[in-house]
Order: C-alpha cells, then sequence, then structure tokens
C-alpha cells in the first residue's frame, strides 16, 4: 500500500495551547462583550434544549438539526461582523441565527410552525433568515448556500464596499461539486469571501475518514490558489483569533479565505438521527463534553478573568433557560398562519400589486 | 420601425438596461471577449467592460448561485446559460434557491436575476442539448417564464423581464437569433403575463408559445388557401404569469382549440392550458381539445427525424384538420 503518512498528518500543529483570550483580538473585548459571548452561547445551548423538548413532545415536526457543541464557532464570528459584513449558512442554522440578534420568540414559533415565526412558518428548521441583521439564511441543501455567500460577497466588491460575506458549510459539504466550482470562481475573481467548515466529524452518519480522501478539507483551497488555516472551535476566543485573520484578509486584499474549524456536535445529524451513537461511541461524546466544552470552557475562562462569578454565571444560565422557556410558551400560544398565506410570498411583484396592475395569473389552482 | 434580428433585439435590451441601471451586469460562458456563444452579446463587453459583461468558467452551479446571492444585495444580474439545457447543472441553485427564497424568508428577500439562453430542439444536436424546460420552470412557484417568438417580444419581453423584481427565466431559439422583425426605434418593454394574437380568425384557436407561433402562423396561411379554414393564433409569450383571458376569449369565438408547442407532451405546458380550457370554457367547446407537441421520446439527433419530432407545419395542419373533422 502506498503511505499517505503525508496527507494523514494534520497540516498544523494544534495551537490550542496557546492562550487565546491574551492575543489582542480578543483582550479588546470589554466585558460587557465577554458577557455578550458567553450569554449568546448559552443562549444557543438552552433554546436548542427547549426545541429538543417540544420536538420530543411532538410540538415541532420536520428535522430539527441542532447546534448543541458548536456554538461556539457561531458566535465567536458573528462577534466579529462589521458594518458590511454578512453571513450564510446551511440548515443547522439557530445558532447562527440567534447570535446574530434574532429573538428566541421568532426563532421558536418558526419551529412550531407559527404565523409569529421569522418566516411566518413557510420555512421551518433549515430556513431562518433575517436581512436586516444581514443573515441571509438558513439553507436546506447541503453546500446549495456556497455560490450564494459567494455573490453576497461579489455584491460588496461590485459595491465598492468593504466587507466580506462568510459562507459556513459543515464537512460533508466540501464533497458537493457546487463548492468546489465556486472555490475555482471566488479565486479567480478574487471574492472576499471566507467559507468556514464547521467540521464536526461526521456527514450525517459517516465519519471525515470514510468521506473525504484528504482529512484536511481546508487544504483543498490550495489547488484554486487559496489561503486557508485550521483552528479548534470549543473556545471561542481561538475562533476569534482565527476568524479574524480570515475575515481581515477577505476585506483587506479582496480574496477568499477557507477556515476549517474542528468542532464537535452532541446530537445526532438531526433529531431523527437515532443512530448517532452507534456510528461514534459514547465515549467520544462524553469526552469531548468533559474537556471540550464550549460553554464550560468560556465559562471557566471568565470566572478565571473575573469578568463572571459562579453566580453570575449561574444568573445567566436562569436567565436563558427563562428566556427560551417564554418562547416555547410565546410558540405554543402563537396562530398558525392562515390559509392565505400559502400564496403570499411567492412573487416580489404579487406581493407589492397595490394598485392592480400586474397582468395575467400567477397561480393556478380551481 | 427598423427591421432587425432577433438577436440584435436581445442585445438592445441588454445594452439599454446596462445604461439604465447601474447594478445590472451580464455573466455566463464566452458573453464577454468571445463576443457570446450565439453572438448575442456581441460587442457589449467591448462598450461596457469587465464590471458589467463578465466571463464566467465553465461552472453553472457556481455563478447561477453567485448570481442570486448578489442579487440577494441589490446587483439585478442577467445569466446567460449557453443552452438552457445547461440550467440542469444549476438546478439546485435556479430551482430552489431563487425560486424559494422568497417563501422560505416569509417575503423578507427577493431575486430579482434573469436566466436567459436558447432552449429549443431543431438543430441537429442531440437529446442534451435540445431542453425546452419552460414546463418545469413554471411547475417552481416563485421562478417566472417567459418564451418570445419573435424580436419585438425578445426585446421588450428582455427589458420588463430585467426591471422585475422576481427570478424570471427568458426562453430563446437559437433557430429564431438570425431571423428579422419590425422593432421601434423609441423604447418599449413587453409586460410579462400578455399574450398575443398574432392573428385574427374565427374558425380555430391555435394556441401556441416561441418558435412554434411562427410556425403556427405558416400552417394557417396554408389552411387558409387550400383548406379555407380561418385559424387565429394566440402566442402566449408569457407561461407563467399566463394569459388565461386571452386563451379563453379565443376558445370562446372559436369553440375548438389546437394547442402547439415544442414541450415533450406528458406534463407540458399545454396540459395545463388543456385543463384550463376544459375547467373554464367546457360548454364553449365543440370539439376536444387536440395537441400537437415533440412526438415523446428524448430529441432524436437525425435531422429529418428530428424536423418530424417537433412540431411543424404539416403537423399543425394534421391535428386542426382532425379537430374539425
Amino acid at each position: 500500500m502506498p503511505s499517505k503518512v503525508a496527507t494523514q498528518k494534520p497540516v498544523k500543529k494544534s495551537t490550542s495551547k496557546t492562550n487565546f483570550e491574551t492575543l489582542p483580538i480578543n483582550k479588546k473585548l470589554s466585558k460587557e462583550e465577554k458577557v455578550g459571548l458567553y450569554e449568546t452561547i448559552l443562549g444557543i445551548r438552552r433554546f436548542e434544549e427547549k426545541s429538543l423538548q417540544a420536538y420530543n413532545q411532538g410540538k415541532i415536526g420536520g428535522f430539527l438539526h441542532l447546534y448543541i457543541g458548536q456554538e461556539a464557532v457561531a458566535a465567536g464570528i458573528v462577534s466579529l461582523m462589521e458594518e458590511n459584513d454578512h453571513i450564510i449558512t446551511a440548515y443547522r442554522d439557530h445558532g447562527h441565527a440567534l447570535a446574530v440578534g434574532m429573538g428566541m420568540n421568532e426563532c421558536m414559533a418558526e419551529l412550531y410552525g407559527k404565523y409569529t415565526g421569522c418566516s411566518k412558518g413557510k420555512g421551518g428548521s433549515m430556513h431562518f433568515f433575517a436581512p436586516d441583521k444581514r443573515y441571509w439564511g438558513g439553507h436546506g441543501i447541503v453546500a446549495g448556500q456556497t455560490p450564494l455567500g459567494a455573490g453576497l460577497a461579489f455584491a460588496l466588491k461590485y459595491k465598492g464596499l468593504k466587507g466580506c460575506a462568510v459562507c459556513f458549510l459543515g464537512d460533508g459539504a466540501v464533497n458537493q461539486g457546487s463548492f468546489m466550482e465556486t472555490l475555482n470562481l471566488v479565486s479567480l475573481w478574487g471574492i472576499p469571501v471566507v467559507y468556514v467548515i464547521e467540521n464536526n466529524g461526521y456527514s450525517m452518519g459517516t465519519s471525515l475518514k470514510r468521506s473525504s480522501a484528504e482529512e484536511s478539507l481546508a487544504k483543498r483551497g490550495e489547488a484554486f490558489g487559496i489561503k486557508w488555516d485550521t483552528c479548534e472551535g470549543h473556545d471561542v476566543f481561538e475562533v476569534r483569533e482565527a476568524a479574524n485573520k480570515a475575515m481581515t484578509y477577505a476585506r483587506e486584499e479582496l480574496k477568499p479565505f477557507i477556515l476549517e474549524i474542528r468542532t464537535y456536535r452532541y446530537r445526532g445529524h438531526s433529531v431523527a438521527d437515532a443512530n448517532h451513537e452507534k456510528y461514534r461511541t459514547k465515549e467520544e461524546i462524553e469526552t469531548y463534553k468533559k474537556n471540550k466544552d464550549p460553554i464550560i470552557v468560556l465559562k471557566n475562562k471568565l470566572i478565571a478573568d473575573k469578568t463572571l462569578t459562579e453566580a453570575s454565571a449561574k444568573e445567566i444560565d436562569q436567565r436563558m433557560k427563562d428566556e427560551a422557556a417564554v418562547s416555547s410558551k410565546f410558540a405554543e400560544e402563537s396562530p398558525y398562519p392562515p390559509k392565505s398565506e400559502i400564496t403570499t410570498d411567492v412573487y416580489w411583484t404579487v406581493d407589492n400589486d397595490k394598485d392592480q396592475q400586474l397582468k395575467g395569473t400567477y397561480f393556478f389552482n380551481d | 420601425m427598423a427591421l432587425i434580428t432577433y438577436r440584435e433585439a436581445i442585445k438592445q435590451a441588454l445594452a439599454e438596461e446596462i445604461e439604465r441601471d447601474e447594478n445590472v451586469c451580464i455573466m455566463g460562458e464566452e458573453v464577454a471577449q468571445y463576443n457570446g456563444a450565439y453572438k448575442v452579446t456581441e460587442g457589449l463587453w467591448e462598450k461596457y467592460g469587465d464590471k458589467r459583461v463578465i466571463d464566467t468558467p465553465i461552472s453553472e452551479a457556481a455563478f447561477s448561485g453567485l448570481a442570486i446571492g448578489s442579487s440577494m444585495l441589490g446587483i439585478r444580474p442577467v445569466v446567460e446559460m449557453m443552452f438552457m439545457s445547461f440550467s440542469y447543472v444549476a438546478f439546485d441553485q435556479l430551482f430552489n434557491n431563487a425560486s424559494f427564497c422568497r417563501y422560505m424568508s416569509g417575503g423578507l428577500m427577493n431575486v430579482p436575476i434573469v436566466v436567459r439562453g436558447p432552449a429549443n430542439g431543431g438543430t441537429n444536436v442531440g437529446a442534451t442539448h435540445s431542453h425546452t424546460p419552460e414546463n418545469l420552470i413554471a411547475n417552481h412557484p416563485g421562478l417566472k417564464v417567459v418564451c418570445p417568438s419573435n424580436a419585438y417580444d425578445a426585446k421588450g419581453l428582455m427589458k420588463s423581464a430585467i426591471r422585475d423584481n422576481d427570478p424570471v427565466f427568458v426562453m430563446e431559439n437559437t433557430l429564431l437569433y438570425g431571423e428579422k422583425w419590425e422593432v421601434p426605434e423609441e423604447e418599449y418593454v413587453v409586460e410579462l403575463g400578455v399574450a398575443n394574437v398574432l392573428k385574427e380568425g374565427k374558425d380555430i384557436s391555435i394556441i401556441t408559445h416561441g418558435r412554434c407561433a411562427m410556425i403556427a402562423l405558416k400552417a394557417a396561411e396554408t389552411l387558409k388557401t387550400e383548406h379555407n379554414i380561418d385559424a387565429e393564433i394566440v402566442d402566449l409569450r408569457s407561461i407563467r404569469p399566463l394569459d388565461e383571458a386571452t386563451i379563453l376569449n379565443s376558445v370562446r369565438k372559436t369553440h375548438r382549440a389546437v394547442l402547439v408547442e415544442e414541450n415533450k407532451p406528458y406534463c407540458g405546458v399545454d396540459a395545463q392550458i388543456s385543463h384550463l380550457i376544459q375547467y373554464k370554457a367546457f360548454d364553449d367547446l365543440d370539439a376536444p381539445i387536440h395537441r400537437v407537441s415533440a412526438i415523446d421520446a428524448p430529441q432524436i439527433y437525425s435531422k429529418p427525424l428530428e424536423d418530424w419530432q417537433i412540431p411543424n407545419e404539416t403537423r399543425i395542419i394534421d391535428s386542426v384538420l382532425k379537430c374539425l373533422a
């Protein structure tokens, strides 16, 4: 057998021994900003735990792809967004939504399919959007968002705005053709997009080793002349350090960047994935939780630097639990969209045809 | 009025819209420096430069998706598919993202892109380059689709499509690119959703779209001279939105309908039109609705057979005679 040693080695040594909180990008964070990061990470966790409960009670249907375990990635990167930066992600999108500031109420109501949901109950778990917060979804098809992310960044460049688009994708998405086509295009055209591969080790139930010939996913960028880096995703300060470099590079150089962040999801691919303790061991999950849980890691650091106390951390946790509980109540009490909503928001021109100037039939129901 | 080609009419529309709106840009394979595979964009890159007329690699999924993403921030890209057949390579981008992003966001966003390119057979290139997917597009609420049959409509519909705030597919035809029609010198648009009665008649309605409308016009001449049949030709122009009133008015007048399209018959556009007529004008019909479509098989390569496979004058006349028998 030819040796694959060269490609199996980690391309870059882990820098997890570094105290990332002491680096300039993190050192400049105010106490409030650090507390904000903790609230975001904890808020995502508590929101999703509540949504899981509702799902198991049969109150939420469809798919529910939980972000639990990966929270520091979205929280860290969103905290770096500047005025003209935009983000877009795939279907595991609750964390990013809450991180950009979408409310738990509108998000929970969307999961319930209620009219008060962020998409009026038309999108569901995989399709959260908040254009006013420069969050462009929430896309259900693996890697389908990767050309869209390039488009957001293309628009910035076209308009002469300094900024970048951050497009999140999973480790399974790197094997989609659309992503590879897009990598070529963004490098060729000099598009300021950062592809953040949230590598949680499993594309649904297939481990990285069983799905990708080359284990370093970001390294694929080299084939297109794209700079890349890797980091760990459990420490929000490490995420911020690596992502800041990537986003700054994209904004300043008008070039793409690939950042692979090694992270872990505690739950299955979706809640419907009953096999998730079969394709990986329980020990693997427990070991990560014990050593790298993003909430515990951050809490310990914030207690160490006196940003938090045990008591204030507990208070935040209770507040997030309460907010999640309120959102679930809000969702339950909200109405379903009226039937007339089925055919609105299909066409912009129909929705905005105030003086009925539009010609022709748009909907073909007897 | 100037006598110009269908190709020139589209180019004029693109140029005028590029000048009107700084956010309009054209992208696609060979559209810029090569002047377009079918020369539709000839001279535009030279005149408007790299920013507005953009050559892409052969990556339909990537550049279609990029166009969609950019439109979310206000860019209005006109994406050329060298053949509309190639849109299949970008299926997820066009048929999930362009069509459904508005809906799934509860109306928070819109996707003002145009996807244009030839969608026709009859060119002796076999099944992979001969698709007419207007039925498929129309089956995706959120998308709009138009099929101009002549230079006047091609220019007017293209301008409307570019100004439209939703994704619009403009289905062109390589066999029409070199044909000439009278087109006004002054600016005009053709609204989406308005059919055109190309020829009035009292005996039978031929309802059709795209190049088939031109074939039907010729068939109508023969029907008149050789069979003394006065056919009315309704050119749909726009498939979604659809001008139901013009279709129904014509059928209510003639009481008979032959539907002609280059689509394959099963679940083709005319299957919907046929349903519409029987549902809303049942009592006005004096005969079953007849259809002339591409013969239901993948597009054959062999030229004489392909010419028979897609609708032609003979097949239209036969169908009209049957409908009137």
